[in-house]
């Protein structure tokens, strides 16, 4: 009787390599970015004064009273210390589309067209739900 | 007056940055900040905090970073426990609470994702069909959401909740399901796989009931959208239970299945605004932390202990969303 094989297939492992790096990445650039806006060092868009006060109301409260901007806006504010923290943010966000690329290559190289189509699918979704398309949240 | 105020931000800043460095080192025993922090969240709860900017992201972090352990370990996203706990306890509006609870338990999975993968905990082939349609009904669920009111979503939630906690305190021989023949759906994707305990067993694992497992997803979906949270209170029983995946793949593949769905949420609400970096980042950065360290005891767990962690964890976070929902 063989050993079943307990190694993980090669696509998984690079999924879980990209998906490595890139936490390390975003846990990186994360508290970078938050230090420089803790410390200070980029003035924030909205003063700390005025995010304490505002994260107890709503946040509809708290976009009109400081003039934040919603969807896409906060790239046009990167040079603000508080908005820089979206970076490491939007790249968590980013991950698992980048991490199913390779994969998507992976399973045509393969032939294994069904989870090829699968992966394809899931990037469109995710893509679909990051570009802003979709307004409202839930509750 | 303007230096002295920015010399304070400096200062302050600087030692939350330090926190920030030392949680690993600091959280296995730090009573003394532990029992501080319980004081002033006591505190908060009956009035306005008074407290400087930087404390609530500090109390946060630590917070977080334990609430990561359990997290990994009971196979739920840290959105389930955080949005119940940090809504209750700290002074952050509900709406930031489920901006940064959806980051964080989107961060959380992300951490968890490649020890679970690598250890073939987790399965890509048993998850990718599973994500692509959940995450595709949790952005339907999210329009749901929004048309449906809060407390009536509330209500339910910690209905469903409660439901499958006592689904799982209830139900037998969980930890290692019997599959004694693999459906044609699963038999065509090779929905399989074998993992190695920490003892050196190989336990060989397949799928059966794998349709009626998929379109379980659709709702499972749909109501992870409505409820602005991780889905893994629904994910583990459905994989375990009904699809015969045994518990220890059933709760890494949920943990690392909640890193694709919360991804489809979580931009939503980013978009919309909900996300706060100054109470966000830390609740994120304490949960990976939490997480990296859950991942390493989860291969060393007793199947027996996850689900009975499992159950508590879903009784607490559904009691306290149906407390919230009828107005209590």
């Amino acid at each position: 009787m063989n050993r079943p094989d307990t190694n993980a297939p090669a696509e998984q492992i690079t999924y879980a390599n990209i998906l490595f790096y890139g936490c390390w990445g975003g846990l990186a650039l994360m508290i970078l970015t938050y230090i420089v806006y803790v410390t200070g060092i980029m003035d924030p868009y909205v003063s700390m004064e005025l995010v304490t006060k505002f994260w107890s109301q709503p946040v509809g409260d708290y976009l009109t009273q400081n003039n934040v901007p919603t969807g896409w806006g906060w790239a046009t504010l990167l040079g603000k210390g508080d908005f820089l923290n979206f970076l490491g943010i939007a790249l968590l966000g980013g991950l698992t589309i980048i991490c199913y690329i390779p994969v998507i290559f992976a399973y045509l190289k393969k032939k294994d067209m069904a989870y090829a189509v699968i992966s394809i699918l899931e990037v469109l979704v995710l893509c679909f739900a990051a570009s802003g398309i979709v307004g409202g949240g839930a509750h | 007056m303007k230096l002295n105020m920015t010399l304070m931000r400096i200062l302050g800043g600087t030692a939350l940055a330090l926190l920030l460095l030392v949680t690993l080192a600091w959280a296995g025993n730090n009573t003394e900040l532990a029992n501080e922090a319980a004081k002033q969240m006591a505190e908060a709860t009956g009035a306005p905090s008074t407290l400087p900017w930087w404390a609530w992201p500090t109390i946060l972090l630590f917070f977080c970073f334990v609430l990561g352990i359990i997290a990994v370990l009971a196979g739920v996203g840290g959105g389930v426990l955080f949005v119940p706990l940090v809504s209750g306890f700290f002074p952050f509006h509900l709406d930031f609470v489920r901006g940064a609870g959806l980051l964080v338990a989107l961060a959380g999975a992300l951490a968890a994702g490649p020890g679970l993968l690598k250890r073939n905990l987790a399965s890509l082939r048993l998850a990718l069909p599973v994500a692509l349609i959940a995450s595709s009904c949790a952005i339907v669920g999210a329009f749901l959401g929004l048309a449906l009111p809060g407390n009536v979503v509330q209500i339910c939630l910690g209905g469903t909740i409660m439901g499958i906690a006592v689904l799982l305190l209830t139900s037998k021989n969980t930890a290692r399901p019997v599959v004694t023949k693999q459906d044609a759906l699963g038999l065509a994707l090779g929905i399989q796989g074998a993992y190695m305990e920490a003892n050196g067993e190989i336990v060989e694992w397949k799928t059966h009931r794998t349709l009626p497992g998929l379109l379980l997803f659709i709702i499972i979906g749909i109501m992870a959208g409505m409820f602005g949270l991780g889905a893994g209170w629904a994910n583990v029983p459905v994989l375990n239970l009904l699809m015969g995946a045994p518990l220890k793949v059933a709760v890494g593949t949920s943990k690392f299945l909640l890193s694709i769905t919360d991804t489809s949420a979580a931009w939503v609400y980013l978009n919309q605004g909900c996300v706060i970096p100054l109470m966000a980042i830390p609740s994120i950065i304490g949960l990976m932390m939490g997480s990296f360290v859950g991942v390493r005891l989860l291969a060393k767990a007793k199947p027996a202990f996850i689900r009975y962690m499992v159950i508590g964890v879903l009784l607490f976070a559904g009691g306290k969303a149906l407390a919230k929902g009828l107005g209590f």
